[in-house]
């Protein structure tokens, strides 16, 4: 789960960490109040949306007057931000968050993620903050500063001391450095992440230590002992089918195709999609329906996908394991005429009493194809779809 | 022959007297698994399914020796079923539950490798050795006994290689599902090692998925140590980039984890890809020149 700069922003507080005076507004008017507020004659105005990229696509502005900061609230508040992390809808804006001005002298980044490999918490830091840190990994992987905290022990001050000595920083940064760094491991721990990023660090024209700016990524799993950042959660950033499709425990994903898929098995949904679009077909989604694919759950699954008008064919591949596939079909069946579906249906049925399955769905006079296997199902889907256009 | 598990294997599970213990603890006592009992704190001195019921695993292995573990209880409790499991001596977890905290899991790796304990999962449909016994939730009748090894990030993946194979008569040693979570207690080298070292198994199957570099990893294990048919696939060629808040997953893994740098890993290894999951059978046939 993402949370909003803000919000990240007064978790670090809470630990101790410098960050700027700020205050996230829904109105223009309280953006503007919120200058008096903060007081001084310069201001950062954010957009707070869950991507990268802002400051690039307009949603970061440096301002002196409340005028300007007025202007900018009502530019965005209600509207989407198009970033080269966001799709083409971009992300709404309800928030924007109106800052104290820091002036930078030089841009750090300071990152950390559980790494998969090494199976610890890794921390990385680099000299160059401020831009796109993948390209930066991506050409100059040198410059990439790595610090692995070992899970036993946690994150030591010398370890923070090393990246900052790295980093080029004086004797006084590198102290500030090692707070930081451990503040942030010890956030890591405490809530569960699964990433966090300050891009950028910075260190101020004084000299100081500041984070500039901060993302956070929590782990999904672990929200259940998250109570506090759980009330974070904002449902408008999140797609609107994605996010229905999970009250239902359904995973889905838009995609841009015409051939609706609805697969048990994440691995399978994958490898459907796969065999789709190597007969010539393009996904309109990714859905995995899970283990328990009951009769509502599919008729909800049904509905999702055919909210998309794109879908012209929908294809449903099931590997009955322990679930019987003849109830599998009566699901089906029974969706497809509570939702009432238009577009041709493609089922392959394998695994427990799939015949069984097979011959239930023959024998309902609906618009339903059935396949004898994979191979099988991806052609005639991709048939169905292109007859339907 | 066969890897971890045999007829001989003596099974508890935890989280036995709750639904989904009890569900695939009966399907497994009636695939011929050796259960010996079971743990449900509270519960002990109970019999459930003919079988007793302890308060803790270590009463559990005081009384019936046993040697594998395989675990339903929900995701919080985990961590704490795991290093209970670990610290009564059981050498072999088959941890079944999804949806366990990254974090609990750097945890639990650092004790079963400290131990010397093979953890399978969590995430995952668990082992089985077909015509001997299984440990999870894969549906026993699908599998025939014989001479490919399978191992798989993903559940109905597996089984898809499992009919292929089964279809094609060349049956299956053992079949071994890691789970697909970003911390699992075993990755594909872990199984590879034992699968190269098995007698029965003559070919082996690896199905993967994007995301991680476990894949890559495991091309670069196959290249140097395995000498039998390797034949891999991997999911998720068409799966978009996904919707990224910051760039540190992406720094981390320097690039890599789409399914065509994977594919191109496995390819450089000498590895047998097939770019259709239905495909399977017939790159067998192929690398192994059945």
């Amino acid at each position: 789960m993402n949370i909003h700069e803000y919000q990240a922003k007064q978790l670090f507080a809470e630990y101790g960490l410098p960050v700027s005076i700020g205050f996230a507004c829904g109105t223009p008017e309280e953006a503007a109040s919120a200058a008096d507020k903060i007081g001084g004659t310069e201001w950062v105005v954010k957009a707070q949306v869950h991507a990268g990229g802002r400051g690039k696509a307009g949603g970061v502005k440096l301002v002196s007057t409340k005028d300007e900061i007025k202007s900018f609230a009502e530019m965005w508040l209600g509207k989407n931000l198009v970033t080269y992390q966001t799709d083409k809808a971009g992300q709404p804006v309800s928030k924007i968050l109106v800052e104290a001005c820091t002036n930078i002298d030089q841009e750090l980044y300071l990152g950390a993620v559980v790494d998969r490999s090494s199976r610890r918490i890794v921390f990385m830091a680099s000299t160059e903050g401020g831009v796109e840190i993948e390209k930066v990994a991506e050409e100059t992987p040198e410059l990439i500063l790595k610090a692995t905290i070992d899970p036993q022990v946690g994150a030591q001050p010398y370890q923070g001391r090393e990246l900052a000595f790295k980093l080029g920083l004086n004797a006084d940064q590198v102290k500030q450095f090692t707070k930081i760094f451990l503040g942030l491991a010890k956030i890591f721990q405490d809530c569960d992440l699964a990433l966090l990023e300050i891009n950028p660090l910075v260190i101020t024209s004084e000299g100081n230590l500041h984070c500039l700016d901060a993302k956070l990524n929590i782990d999904g799993n672990a929200l259940y002992r998250q109570a506090k950042i759980k009330e974070m959660h904002d449902p408008s950033q999140e797609d609107e089918r994605e996010a229905q499709a999970a009250l239902w425990e359904l995973n889905y994903v838009a995609l841009e195709g015409n051939i609706g898929c609805m697969v048990n098995g994440a691995g399978l949904a994958m490898g459907t999609m796969d065999i789709v679009k190597l007969h010539g077909g393009q996904p309109a989604n990714f859905l995995d329906v899970g283990g328990g694919a009951t009769k509502e759950r599919v008729s909800e699954a049904f509905k999702i996908i055919l909210s998309d008008a794109n879908v012209k064919a929908v294809l449903v591949n099931i590997f009955g394991g322990i679930v019987r596939c003849d109830l599998i079909a009566e699901g089906i069946i029974g969706a497809v005429e509570e939702v009432g579906v238009k577009v041709p249906v493609v089922v392959r049925l394998e695994g427990n009493s799939a015949e069984l399955g097979t011959k239930v769905l023959a024998e309902s006079g609906l618009n339903i194809i059935a396949a004898t296997s994979l191979t099988d199902a991806a052609e005639k889907v991709v048939k169905a779809a292109e007859g339907a256009q | 022959m066969s890897i971890l598990l045999n007829k001989d294997t003596k099974v508890i599970c935890q989280g036995f007297t709750g639904s989904q213990g009890t569900y695939h603890s009966e399907q497994a006592i009636e695939y011929g698994t050796k259960m010996v009992g079971g743990v449900t704190p509270g519960k002990g001195g109970q019999v459930h399914l003919d079988l007793p019921v302890f308060n803790t695993v270590a009463d559990a292995v005081a009384e019936t020796a046993a040697e594998a573990s395989v675990i339903y209880v929900p995701a919080p409790f985990c961590k704490d079923s795991i290093l209970e499991a670990v610290d009564a001596g059981i050498k072999l977890i088959v941890c079944i539950t999804e949806g366990i905290p990254t974090l609990d899991m750097l945890d639990v790796k650092v004790v079963c490798d400290r131990e010397g304990v093979r953890l399978i999962g969590p995430n995952c449909p668990g082992i089985i050795t077909p015509g001997e016994s299984k440990i999870g939730i894969m549906p026993g009748h699908i599998h025939l006994p014989g001479k490919v090894g399978i191992v798989s990030r993903s559940g109905t993946l597996t089984y898809e290689a499992v009919k292929q194979t089964t279809d094609a008569g060349f049956g299956q040693s053992t079949c071994v599902g890691i789970g697909g979570d970003p911390i699992p207690g075993s990755n594909f080298i872990d199984i590879l090692s034992l699968l190269e070292k098995d007698e029965q198994t003559e070919a082996i199957v690896m199905i993967g998925e994007i995301g991680g570099t476990a894949e890559e990893e495991a091309a670069a294990y196959i290249k140097q140590y395995v000498s039998k048919p390797v034949v891999s696939y991997i999911a998720g060629v068409t799966a978009p980039p996904g919707k990224r808040m910051g760039h540190a997953g992406a720094i981390i893994s320097g690039g890599k984890g789409t399914a065509d740098e994977k594919f191109s890993a496995l390819n450089d290894a000498g590895v047998t890809t097939v770019r259709s999951l239905a495909e399977i059978g017939n790159g067998l046939k192929k690398a192994a020149g059945w």
